[in-house]
Formats: C-alpha cells, sequence, structure tokens
C-alpha cells in the first residue's frame, strides 16, 4: 500500500512523497513508517504516543476517526494519506 | 443570504448589463443571478496572496459588497503572489491599495474597508454585515477565529491555505456541513508547521487557491452547481494532482457539534498556544551583534563563522560562512573545532540559536549566535548582502 506524504512532512521522508509499504492496521504502517524515518515521528505521535490531533490519516478518501481509527485495516490496493494543517494565506 | 427581490438596488443599469453580458447569456447565471450576485455582501478576510485573485474575481464578477479585512502594509516580499498590489505600492496600507484595484476593476461595486486585525472583539460585528466569508488568512488563531464566528454568525466560510507547492480548500459552517474544527479540532502547537514566511511558498499557489475560493463564493451565491461543502479539496501544484477527501460533521464539535461548549469566542492566540506576538520559540542563547563581529574580524579576531542554513539560501547570499545545515549540525560537529570562537549564523537568528543550544550542550563553549541573522548583517554593516 502506498503513503502519500505531504508537503510539510517530506523534509522528515528524504523529500519523498509517497512511501510503499506493507499492509496492515493503520497503527501498523505509521509505526514501520517511523521506524524507518525516525525524524517523522515527532511530527506524528505525542509525548504521550498517541497520534497528534492535528494530523488527520485518511485511508482513500475516509478519514480514519470514522473508520476504526488506529486500528482501520489498510489493504494492500488502499492509498493512506497524511493531512496536516496548513495555514498560510 | 440576502434574499432577493427586484428591488431598486439589485436593478442591473445599461452599462452594467453591458459588463456582465458573458455572464448574462448563460442561463445558469442569467439576470436573476446577476442580480443575486450585485445583491451579495462577502467578506473577505485578508488581502494577501489568497485575498489578491479572490477579490479580484468576486469585484469583477459584480458583487455587489465586497468587505476587506487586513491591517498590514505592502512590502516587496509580498509583490511575488499578492497580485492585487504593485511595485508602487510598497509602503501603503494593504486596504488602500486593493480598494483601488477593485474600484478601477468595477466601480459598479461598494468596498467596505475593515482597516484592523479581525479580532474575538471585532469579529462578529464585522460579520455581521456580510453573508459569505472568505477565510483569506495566514495563520492559526485567525484560521480558528473566523470559522468559529461563522458557526455563531450562521455564515459559510470558504476556506483555503496554502503551504510551499500544496494548497487545501474546503466550505465550512454550513447549516448542515462540518467546520474548519471537525476537520482539525486542535491547533498544531507553535513552531511546528512553518509559515509562509518560513516555509515559502509557489507564487502562482494562492492564485489556483484564491480563485478556487471565489468560484465557490460564487456558486453559493448562485445557488448552483455542487459547493465544496463536506469535502476538502487538494491542490498538489508540483504533481498538479487535485484530490478529494470526505469531510463529516463531528457530532462531538465543541462548536458545531450536537451540544457545544463553545457559546462565544474566546482567545485565539491562547488556544493556539501563542502567548505574545512572537510565535517563534527562541532560548536565551550568548549573542553577538553584527557590528560588534564586524569590529572583532577587522581586528583580525580568529573568530569561525558557521552558516546554518540551506544551501540554496547559501546561493542566495553568504558571508563566506562554513555551511553546515542546522539538520545536519549532529552529525557533522567533528568539522568543528570547540577550541575556536564560533559565531553561528542563520537568515533571522532563530535557528542559529538552536544550532548554539546544541553545540553548547555538545560541549562547545565559545559559541555564540550572531543577532538577527544574515539579515540584521546587512542591515547594519554590509547592506550588498541581499535580503530575502
Amino acid at each position: 500500500m502506498k503513503v502519500l506524504i505531504p508537503t510539510p512532512l517530506r523534509q522528515y521522508t528524504g523529500k519523498q512523497s509517497t512511501v510503499d509499504l506493507g499492509p496492515g492496521s493503520v497503527d501498523d504502517v505509521l509505526r514501520e513508517l517511523t521506524s524507518r524515518y525516525p525524524d517523522l515521528r515527532k511530527q506524528l505521535f505525542g509525548d504521550d504516543g498517541r497520534l497528534r490531533k492535528f494530523v488527520n490519516v485518511y485511508v482513500n478518501d475516509e478519514d480514519i476517526r470514522y473508520l476504526e481509527n488506529e486500528n482501520t485495516l489498510v489493504k494492500p490496493d488502499d492509498t493512506m494519506s497524511i493531512i496536516p494543517s496548513v495555514a498560510g494565506g | 443570504m440576502a434574499t432577493l427581490t427586484s428591488s431598486q438596488a439589485t436593478t442591473l443599469g445599461n452599462d452594467e448589463i453591458l459588463r456582465y453580458s458573458r455572464h448574462l447569456i448563460m442561463p445558469e447565471v442569467g439576470m436573476a443571478g446577476q442580480q443575486k450576485l450585485k445583491a451579495a455582501r462577502v467578506l473577505c478576510v485578508g488581502a494577501g496572496g489568497l485575498g489578491s485573485p479572490l477579490a479580484l474575481y468576486l469585484a469583477a464578477a459584480g458583487v455587489g459588497t465586497l468587505g476587506l479585512v487586513d491591517f498590514d502594509v505592502v512590502d516587496y516580499t509580498n509583490l511575488q503572489r499578492q497580485i492585487i498590489h504593485t511595485t508602487n505600492d510598497v509602503g501603503r496600507p494593504k486596504l488602500d491599495s486593493a480598494a483601488e484595484k477593485l474600484g478601477a476593476i468595477n466601480p459598479f461595486i461598494n468596498v467596505r474597508k475593515f482597516e484592523t486585525k479581525l479580532t474575538s472583539a471585532n469579529a462578529l460585528d464585522i460579520l455581521r454585515e456580510f453573508d459569505i466569508v472568505a477565510d483569506g488568512t495566514d495563520n492559526f488563531p485567525t484560521r480558528y477565529l473566523v470559522n468559529d464566528a461563522c458557526v455563531l454568525a450562521g455564515k459559510p466560510n470558504v476556506y483555503a491555505s496554502i503551504f510551499r507547492f500544496e494548497g487545501q480548500a474546503s466550505i465550512f459552517a454550513t447549516e448542515h456541513g462540518p467546520c474548519y474544527r471537525c476537520l482539525y479540532p486542535e491547533p498544531p502547537p507553535p513552531g511546528l508547521v512553518p509559515s509562509c514566511a518560513e516555509g515559502g511558498v509557489l507564487g502562482i499557489l494562492p492564485g489556483l487557491l484564491g480563485v478556487i475560493q471565489a468560484t465557490e463564493v460564487i456558486k453559493l451565491v448562485l445557488g448552483s452547481g455542487e459547493p465544496l461543502i463536506g469535502r476538502l479539496l487538494l491542490v498538489d501544484a508540483l504533481s498538479m494532482r487535485f484530490r478529494e477527501l470526505r469531510l463529516r460533521k463531528n457530532p462531538e464539535c465543541p462548536v458545531c457539534g450536537a451540544n457545544p461548549t463553545v457559546h462565544e469566542l474566546i482567545d485565539y492566540n491562547q488556544f493556539c498556544g501563542i502567548r505574545g506576538e512572537e510565535a517563534a520559540v527562541t532560548e536565551t542563547v550568548p549573542e553577538i551583534r553584527p557590528e560588534e563581529l564586524k569590529t572583532k574580524l577587522d581586528a583580525g579576531d580568529d573568530i569561525f563563522i558557521l552558516d546554518v542554513r540551506e544551501p540554496h539560501e547559501y546561493q542566495i547570499c553568504n558571508i563566506g560562512g562554513h555551511l553546515i545545515p542546522l539538520g545536519d549540525l549532529p552529525a557533522r560537529m567533528n568539522e568543528l573545532d570547540s577550541s575556536r570562537e564560533i559565531v553561528a549564523h542563520c537568515r533571522s537568528g532563530v535557528r542559529s540559536a538552536k544550532a548554539v543550544t546544541l553545540l553548547r550542550q555538545a560541549g562547545f563553549g565559545k559559541v555564540k549566535s550572531l543577532a538577527g541573522g544574515i539579515l540584521a548583517w546587512s542591515d547594519k554593516v554590509d547592506p550588498a548582502v541581499p535580503k530575502y
């Protein structure tokens, strides 16, 4: 499956805009992603180890908060997107 | 939204009929639609990157009352994207500059200027006079303020925001649709997400997104098409891909949910964790002023200049320092001699302060940060060094 990395976070993924990872739960995918790119961990997870509230994760076009949150299963054909808030104008 | 009657106020004169001819001959707009546009009252918050194309197109389209909120002054770094302002406008209030252009494009519209920062104290009063709000601001506190004010006042918030090559757009705070807080319940901590001033932005990007905002405003006024409600449009200008995500109204939303806990506007700086105007988290580290550094260098003191900016910034200008980007510093400290006096600098002094903290923790005792960075060096020592 494919994880789409938004511009503000690409500085932590060696400028990669997409990362291919194995299927699993959203939590598995994010753990794998942050073990590959450790600098990303602080951006995505708070000190309590939970996903930060201003980071939205989508599987295909649906917010995981309306699926099974971090337990949502991501299938091989799915696309997972990390959507950070940006405020520029 | 203002109800439409064929009152005097919205009747089109012959000059207007000619001007809006390409709208009038289209059944989707027609005379009724053009009169709706003339009756519409739209508030643009921010006359910057997004606000420029947004206001220009709304004026040209014949939106009868166009409100502008901004307190800023035009500067040279705005001109790369804020196309409502020209080189001659540098130094002028953005509102005066923008209102002049809008009046020149369409003298039949009424431009209302609010030369102020939108605050919790004035937002609801300003919004009262308008039907639709378009948020073109550039910071998180104002984004949350505009959202909450729109929800409380029951006015749709046509939203867009940008960063580098990417933009997001949606319509929030409609009666049944989600609001900004349904999408982002909490702001990121200050300093984590760079602003356009820190991260840069492709000049054309606010053009793309501002025009999307203008399109959605006009569709709302006309009541036609499929408005961007409950959808977040993601624009990636680099790959030129548009994607769409589903947004839902959060039943637990503190502002627009079933049992709201926010009934009035709050302190948004506090909500976003910003205490004063200075959002940047700067540690207090030993500093050296540019003039002082110049005197020491001229006296032949042995000082090692460390430039902690990025290579593409070094290409814009440099003062001959040894380049190690801040991000690489932990791995490249071996290039530095801790027995020598080191002055670290960046663009404005924020990154070099972080570098000094890092180096001091690693045992470098004689390291200082150049106060104000290369910008201050240009101001105080060598005006031949360009500012960016």
